[in-house]
């Protein structure tokens, strides 16, 4: 218990990545793993943001009231999120737009029924 | 059968997870690169907010990838989703009166705030790619209130691409200068002022306008076909 309290943000980020895995393998309806894409995505999000947490420390932003001598927290991996966040989205919407065509195709979202993308 | 394979799959990348994170402890200070933008951060881009700095200055190139991959997801779903002919007599319901009204009053509103969020995006938290953002979901309101009007997808590529002009503009203007691809080649300012910090600033505007703009695109794309 006392581990998981510790390690709170890293059992999170990687189960939601876990939980985002089994549902782009196991599901079969496409909304269904575009939804588990976009779980991984967060997952991934979470647990960077937790590498680079230093406890005790701010947000690295400064201005006139939070002088540069303030210890922060390291802020390369906020910029690395920043732009997986955005990939993220871009991933999400060109898979919604997929379905879609793949809906008007062959008139059903479940991949077993679509030759092709059985496994 | 497949949902075992799934399930055993999913234990081993978990197994892989706890070896590797048992290794990083959480919550102390690891890298030494950080320190570099933490302590000469504001000194050598004038923005306060350090993440911007490490965004726009420090790793602008990858950002400049970035905007380019949304690029062409923009493309690529308006090339994926296109039909040459709709069907006649698509109907498609009005709103109710108050999504119509509330969208009315709440439409300048929500671009304004997109606005001051980056244009302040060197000085406090959030910047361009959060400031189109915002801005995206006041074009979302308005299409959910109008879903009959299609009004704004040719200034959206207008305004996309003459934003991506100018951040690649940018970029050159500073090898004119001699200050490498996308450097600093206007005066810092004085710290924490709105108009500081050199080029970030105007990056940040054309990064939020042409988020903006291409967001605003895919949700048009999205909301269009039936």
């Amino acid at each position: 218990m006392d581990v998981l309290a510790r390690y709170m943000y890293y059992v999170g980020g990687a189960g939601l990545i876990l939980i985002g895995l089994y549902m782009v393998l196991a599901k079969t309806n496409l909304i269904k793993i575009i939804l588990g894409l976009s779980f991984l995505d967060t997952g991934t999000h979470v647990l960077l943001v937790a590498v680079g947490y230093v406890r005790g420390r701010t947000a690295p932003i400064f201005s006139e009231g939070v002088p540069e001598a303030t210890p922060v927290v390291d802020p390369v991996p906020q910029a690395l999120v920043l732009t997986a966040i955005v990939i993220g989205i871009g991933v999400i919407a060109l898979a919604l737009g997929l379905a879609v065509r793949v809906y008007r195709h062959y008139g059903t979202l479940d991949v077993r029924q679509i030759k092709g993308l059985k496994w | 059968m497949r949902k075992v394979l799934a399930l055993l799959l999913v234990l081993a990348v978990g197994a892989g997870f706890c070896a590797v994170l048992a290794k990083i402890p959480f919550g102390t200070d690891k890298v030494d690169v950080a320190n570099h933008y933490m302590r000469k951060g504001v000194e050598e881009t004038g923005a306060g907010n350090i993440v911007t700095s490490v965004v726009v200055t420090y790793r602008g190139f990858d950002t400049l990838g970035e905007v380019t991959i949304l690029f062409i997801v923009a493309i690529g779903l308006g090339a994926v989703l296109f039909v040459e002919k709709r069907p006649a007599g698509e109907q498609k319901e009005e709103a109710s009166l108050i999504v119509r009204t509330g969208s009315k009053v709440l439409f300048l509103p929500i671009i304004l705030l997109g606005v001051y969020i980056f244009v302040h995006g060197h000085l406090t938290p959030g910047g361009g790619f959060q400031g189109g953002a915002v801005m995206a979901s006041g074009f979302l309101l308005l299409y959910l209130a109008w879903p009959r009007h299609r009004a704004g997808r040719r200034t959206f590529s207008a305004v996309e691409s003459l934003a991506g002009v100018a951040f690649v503009a940018i970029g050159l203007l500073g090898v004119a200068c001699g200050v490498g691809f996308l450097g600093n080649f206007l005066p810092l300012g004085t710290r924490y002022a709105l108009l500081s910090a050199g080029v970030i600033p105007i990056i940040y505007v054309a990064i939020g306008l042409k988020v903006g703009a291409e967001l605003a695109g895919v949700v048009a794309n999205l909301m269009e076909r039936e």
